[in-house]
């Protein structure tokens, strides 16, 4: 049979291999190749594990809060102020919901919200759309420069911004105690139909559309505006719905701003109405927090199914800016 | 060989930039190939019956005619207009404003320049027609702001980094998980200020897990308050983040991967020497733009604590956003003063990153 020669090292030169099959074996110190195999799956699926773990473990706590806020809202105020906590509320307190709408105007808030949420979002798609296309296809002195300016205005913190826009929309006559409910819309839509982030987002989608449409299109006869409508924007069409739902978001959490130029109750939005309602016991004076969780539920799930049917669209949306620094 | 196209009205101007060859077709190419030099130029005739085709356009921008100037600022109008009211206009009076005696937002009359504003703001000069001070700002507002954006801007950037770089080694359920990551991102953020405040309350889930009874939020110490505040502002940057880093290291080379591999380098060093240069370009957007969102942090304190500070009437929890919206109404110029001093923070942080991130980040 064959021979097998244990040597440290073979002279290749010297001995005639004729035939001769040569097994070699590596090692590393006193394992060899199949047990530092098996040591690397072992470890490997351990790392793996070990990785499995601690995502979920994180995820948990992640979402956490959202569990609590809805356990909580179902439970009776007794048990959520039991110094033993419980991970499941004992009697179901539907009746919390109930509750919430007799106190919280959802209605009134969500229609306001929805209403400045749809033209904000209108007036921001039309200014974008516009700016984006003169920024990336169309040639003007001075064109990077001011492209420059409008990223630099990033910087500037709207707070800057907010008092003497206060004082601009109170000239107009939005602002005021006569306010109308109009007057409120217009003064939380029109200042925020410019943002400078969209400009950027859909700049760099219009610009990867390439000329030779627009050379078709001229062929065809058609004239710039005609081709931005036609061409440009069904093309751009997911960043433009990116850009819808994220303004639509905005919108729903935005807080700051009307608070300070609405001068009734029912004119604002939904975080005023959310953080504005009482849900103090009328008797014991301490806060229900059963019916405050029921409410913040109540805020949160319209902001849930959105982020169901569009994440795609969200998650894009948000991760383009950071692709290039 | 160049193509060069040429105004049908004026055979000398040169309308356009150079056709690459890759603009014709090979057929076409092929056809005008025969017979000419390298190099040399040939006028090629685009004839048409529509008027619009008197200029044609190629390359990377379409309209290169300085007479088509105004139809692009025409496009830009809308823009511009609410920019210059909106955005341009406030800014420089607000930093007016900042500087105005006894400025009333109702008239819009001052009297005069000065600098009282801002001294009377940091505590150096007294409110004038009392002898008291106001030290809210000083005492509160900045400290806070800085203590907020020199804990949660670091933290959650590490925590953002080693979670995208754990979910980055997931091989199932990667996109659920990410998922599940990304969810915070889409609240709304008073609402979960008030989950926050109820797993905070001293009767709430923390409380009992750690087997304390700390008083997190009302009534509470300042310092005490500050560790709810900043682990909510921590937990709600992190989805944005998170998602930034993960396809920022998507797109890193899988060979420096499996070079390290070979040269069997211990994960730290994988992360350090690989995954952190590689991701610096998205970490040094990430600094930028939370810092500037740290800065002005307000929503997580009404979000939380209702109220500027843990009990009625106090003010310790202020942030300079906070003290800024507080004083609007009432004391215009003083908020204005306040938000110039924050402006100019931001602006400070946000060259002095740029300027040393030349050196740190590789592209």
């Amino acid at each position: 049979m064959e021979q097998i020669i244990k040597k440290e090292y073979i002279d290749f030169n010297k001995t005639k291999l004729d035939g001769q099959q040569i097994r070699l074996v590596i090692k590393e110190g006193n394992r060899s190749v199949e047990n530092l195999k098996k040591r690397e799956t072992v470890s490997k699926t351990f790392w793996l594990i070990l990785t499995y773990v601690v995502v979920t473990f994180l995820a948990l706590l992640m979402i956490l809060p959202f569990y609590w806020m809805i356990i909580t809202s179902l439970k009776l105020n007794d048990e959520i102020l039991a110094s033993q906590q419980t991970f499941f509320p004992t009697v179901v307190m539907w009746s919390n919901y109930v509750h919430v709408f007799q106190v919280f105007d959802f209605t009134t808030y969500m229609l306001n919200t929805i209403v400045v949420a749809v033209f904000s979002t209108i007036g921001t798609l039309i200014t974008t759309v516009l700016a984006a296309f003169a920024f990336a296809k169309l040639n003007f002195k001075g064109r990077d420069a001011l492209f420059m300016v409008f990223l630099m205005t990033m910087m500037i913190p709207g707070e800057m911004m907010v008092i003497s826009n206060y004082i601009t929309v109170a000239s107009f006559g939005w602002v005021g105690m006569e306010q109308s409910l109009t007057d409120a819309y217009l003064a939380m839509i029109v200042p925020f139909w410019v943002s400078v982030y969209y400009i950027y987002l859909l700049r760099q989608n219009f610009k990867q559309v390439p000329n030779e449409l627009y050379l078709a299109a001229k062929v065809d006869g058609k004239g710039d505006f005609s081709y931005l409508l036609r061409v440009m924007i069904p093309l751009a069409a997911p960043t433009l719905i990116s850009i819808t739902i994220l303004k639509f978001m905005g919108t729903w959490n935005s807080y700051v701003w009307p608070n300070l130029v609405t001068y009734k109750d029912e004119y604002r939005l939904i975080s005023n109405g959310l953080r504005g309602s009482s849900f103090t016991d009328p008797e014991g004076g301490y806060v229900q927090y059963g019916y405050q969780m029921a409410a913040t539920v109540v805020v949160t799930v319209p902001l849930f199914l959105l982020f169901v049917f569009f994440r795609k669209y969200i998650m894009r949306g948000v991760g383009r800016a950071g692709i290039k620094g | 060989m160049n193509f060069k196209l040429f105004n049908k009205k004026n055979d000398s101007t040169i309308v356009n930039e150079e056709f690459s060859k890759s603009t014709f077709t090979d057929s076409t190419y092929g056809e005008l190939n025969e017979g000419l030099n390298e190099k040399e130029n040939i006028t090629v005739n685009i004839v048409s019956r529509k008027k619009v085709n008197k200029n044609y356009q190629v390359g990377g921008v379409l309209d290169q005619e300085q007479s088509n100037n105004w139809k692009a600022w025409l496009y830009l109008a809308p823009v511009l207009i609410l920019m210059a009211v909106f955005l341009i206009y406030p800014l420089i009076n607000t930093i007016a404003i900042s500087f105005m005696e006894n400025y009333s937002n109702v008239t819009g009359a001052s009297d005069g320049f000065t600098f009282d504003n801002f001294a009377i703001v940091l505590g150096l000069k007294p409110i004038p027609g009392t002898d008291v001070y106001e030290t809210n700002l000083v005492r509160y507002a900045i400290p806070n702001t800085f203590i907020i954006v020199f804990v949660t801007v670091p933290l959650s950037i590490v925590i953002a980094l080693l979670i995208s770089v754990l979910l980055n080694k997931l091989k199932w359920f990667q996109k659920i998980y990410q998922t599940i990551f990304f969810l915070p991102y889409v609240t709304n953020a008073i609402a979960v200020g008030m989950v926050f405040s109820v797993l905070f309350d001293t009767n709430g889930l923390v409380n009992y897990i750690f087997n304390s009874d700390t008083i997190w939020i009302y009534n509470a110490d300042r310092w005490v308050a500050m560790i709810p505040l900043c682990i909510y502002i921590v937990w709600s940057s992190l989805p944005f983040k998170i998602l930034i880093l993960l396809s920022g290291l998507q797109n890193v080379d899988k060979q420096y991967y499996q070079a390290a591999k070979i040269d069997a380098a211990p994960q730290w060093k994988v992360l350090t020497k690989i995954t952190v240069p590689a991701l610096s370009p998205q970490i040094l957007y990430l600094m930028v733009t939370s810092f500037i969102g740290a800065f002005k942090e307000y929503t997580a304190v009404v979000g939380l604590f209702n109220n500027p500070g843990t009990s009625p009437g106090t003010y310790n929890m202020y942030t300079m956003v906070y003290y800024i919206y507080d004083n609007l109404n009432i004391h215009t110029s003083r908020a204005a003063a306040a938000a110039v001093i924050l402006f100019a923070i931001i602006l400070v942080f946000t060259f002095l990153q740029l300027w040393l991130s030349k050196r740190r980040v590789t592209y």
